[in-house]
């Protein structure tokens, strides 16, 4: 546990265990999943009306583990920047709770977890999972946290089209949603890219229909799929400081080999990923980034959103999760009237931008949640 | 009332708007407007504004803001979302004027207009006796630099309100620190109207 104005320093993942038995979680497709393992991890405290708790939601790839640090590791959380006392989310001020998504392979049940029914991993035999389904467990989490209404949600990318669905599915539970790098629904090309990215996992014959977890992941294919991942979510100009035509060895090698810095890049990128994600998870993940539709006045319903306030965040250089859909989800809500914000933060980072651009986020944020949870100070004789 | 130090036009919008009023403020700058509307009126506001600097002013204040174009950012919302939509200070800068003040009227019950007038007596002289491009108080830009592309006097708007059907309701001229009373063409820096649809 956090104490006021430390560090939040070694943090836990804990795990909730739902749906066993006669209650399984209903997926959208139909299908019933259980039971079911959500990992999250705790920043803060809740206060005593339980009115301060936020839902982080995280990107595609990403974990529970979004601020402090695990024991023995010296690694911070994903939003570690972002997290923590005086930081945009607060832990002096507020709870936090950042929640893992079921399909993936961070610790909640996915594609790896072991099948009650076969005694082996799920492989292609777990259901299709979407983004109202990683909801819908998360639901299930704040409900045995004991807390009826979110101070806020809020998620970059991935992370995002979960706080919209939130507002979707639960718009009585939320006070605030703060997506940022998002969409209200994946474009062609989005979808395109998560095609490539799911046959060059599916067209590695160590896949094996999914059915490879005797043998170890397909390596090859899933490293290929998240070196595409990596190119879409820098820029064009991030990618020439960063990298530009620098040579590794100085000089063409006149062979296939990791010439330029890019290459290698991509390439430790890839290898990397292949350790810490699994290729099956990847499939369905993606999967339902392009099922996530909430667009044709799905984001809000017919009772309107007169409670809940919205900050929309997008990157200029984004071109993978362009500033423009970010507008599509202010024109929806407009159409409905709702207390919005919005910000094109003029960064250079492209998509990753959510995770380094602080100082501005932060700018944002911060007053953001503070007006939220605290409103205005009126003169009294206007009222 | 607002205190002396505030804005001239700010502390007269102030007592425009009624207490409670869903606002719509169009080019809201730092917000420094919306915030007195929201602590003085209890209004319920929403800017929007181009300038990205600004924004992060305005969500300081505890301000919802829409980074945006204004001329391009009306057409979602509904029919009369708003009591009062402001153009303060910010017609002079955009282009499609009558597309403006359509979806601004469409949008809120009454708008409320300000703008620099360019026929007052400061910035006739410069043109008469210097021949030199205005650049007064309320009109601070040179020729070159100026991010104003309209440039409208009193009787202008007026002929512009008879043309488009539009019904004045109050006006006001300003002269540096207080409202002026006569030759408003002539002697106010600024103008500032509140309008409905005939």
């Amino acid at each position: 546990m956090t104490k006021k104005g430390h560090p939040i320093g070694v943090v836990e993942t804990q795990y909730l265990t739902f749906a066993e038995g006669t209650d399984p979680l209903r997926l959208e497709s139909g299908q019933t999943l259980g039971p079911v393992r959500l990992a999250y991890e705790t920043y803060g405290h809740l206060n005593e009306d339980r009115s301060n708790a936020i839902l982080v939601l995280h990107a595609l790839s990403a974990d529970a583990h979004a601020a402090g640090h695990h024991k023995g590791s010296r690694d911070p959380g994903w939003w570690d920047a972002l997290i923590g006392p005086g930081k945009a989310f607060d832990t002096d001020l507020y709870f936090i709770i950042c929640s893992n998504v079921i399909g993936g392979c961070k610790g909640s049940t996915g594609p790896s977890s072991l099948n009650l029914k076969t005694g082996k991993p799920y492989g292609l035999a777990f259901p299709i999972i979407t983004i109202g389904d990683m909801v819908e467990a998360q639901r299930r989490l704040i409900d045995f946290l004991g807390i009826d209404h979110l101070l806020c949600v809020v998620g970059g990318s991935m992370g995002g089209m979960q706080a919209l669905q939130w507002s979707a599915s639960y718009p009585g539970r939320v006070r605030s949603v703060i997506p940022i790098a998002t969409a209200l629904k994946n474009s062609p090309q989005q979808i395109a890219f998560n095609e490539v990215v799911r046959q060059s996992i599916m067209a590695d014959p160590t896949w094996r229909e999914g059915n490879y977890y005797d043998y170890g992941q397909p390596e090859k294919g899933l490293a290929i799929a998240r070196m595409l991942g990596h190119i879409t979510f820098m820029s064009d100009q991030s990618m020439e400081e960063k990298f530009s035509r620098r040579l590794k060895n100085g000089n063409y090698s006149f062979k296939f080999g990791a010439d330029f810095e890019v290459e290698s890049y991509l390439r430790y990128r890839g290898d990397n990923f292949v350790k810490r994600f699994d290729a099956n998870s990847y499939l369905y993940v993606t999967k339902a980034l392009d099922y996530f539709d909430v667009s044709n006045g799905r984001l809000i319903g017919a009772n309107g959103c007169e409670r809940i306030r919205f900050l929309v965040i997008s990157f200029k250089s984004d071109w993978l999760y362009p500033p423009y859909q970010s507008q599509e989800i202010v024109k929806e809500l407009k159409r409905k009237a709702c207390d919005v914000t919005y910000c094109e933060i003029a960064s250079t980072y492209g998509h990753d931008a959510f995770l380094l651009e602080v100082k501005e986020q932060t700018n944002l944020i911060r007053p953001f949640l503070d007006k939220t949870f605290h409103g205005y100070e009126v003169a009294e004789y206007a009222i | 009332m607002p205190s002396e130090d505030v804005r001239l036009d700010h502390r007269i919008i102030t007592g425009i708007v009624e207490p409670g009023s869903k606002i719509l403020d169009l080019g809201c700058g730092n917000g420094d407007l919306m915030y007195l509307l929201a602590r003085e009126k209890n209004a319920r506001v929403q800017g929007i504004e181009l300038d990205e600097a600004a924004i992060y002013e305005c969500v300081k204040k505890g301000l919802s803001v829409i980074h945006g174009d204004i001329e391009e950012g009306l057409k979602e919302y509904p029919d009369a979302s708003f009591d009062d939509v402001i153009l303060n200070q910010s017609i002079q800068q955009v282009r499609k004027v009558d597309e403006v003040f359509e979806q601004a009227l469409r949008i809120g019950r009454r708008i409320i207009v300000g703008f620099p007038n360019f026929a007052h007596l400061g910035a006739r002289s410069m043109l008469f006796f210097r021949g030199t491009s205005p650049v007064t108080e309320s009109l601070p830009y040179r020729w070159n630099d100026t991010p104003n592309v309209r440039f409208l006097s009193v009787t202008d708007f007026k002929q512009f309100c008879t043309e488009h059907a539009l019904r004045i309701l109050e006006s006001h001229y300003l002269g540096g620190t207080k409202e002026v009373r006569f030759w408003p063409n002539l002697l106010a820096k600024d103008a500032l109207f509140v309008l409905t649809k005939l």
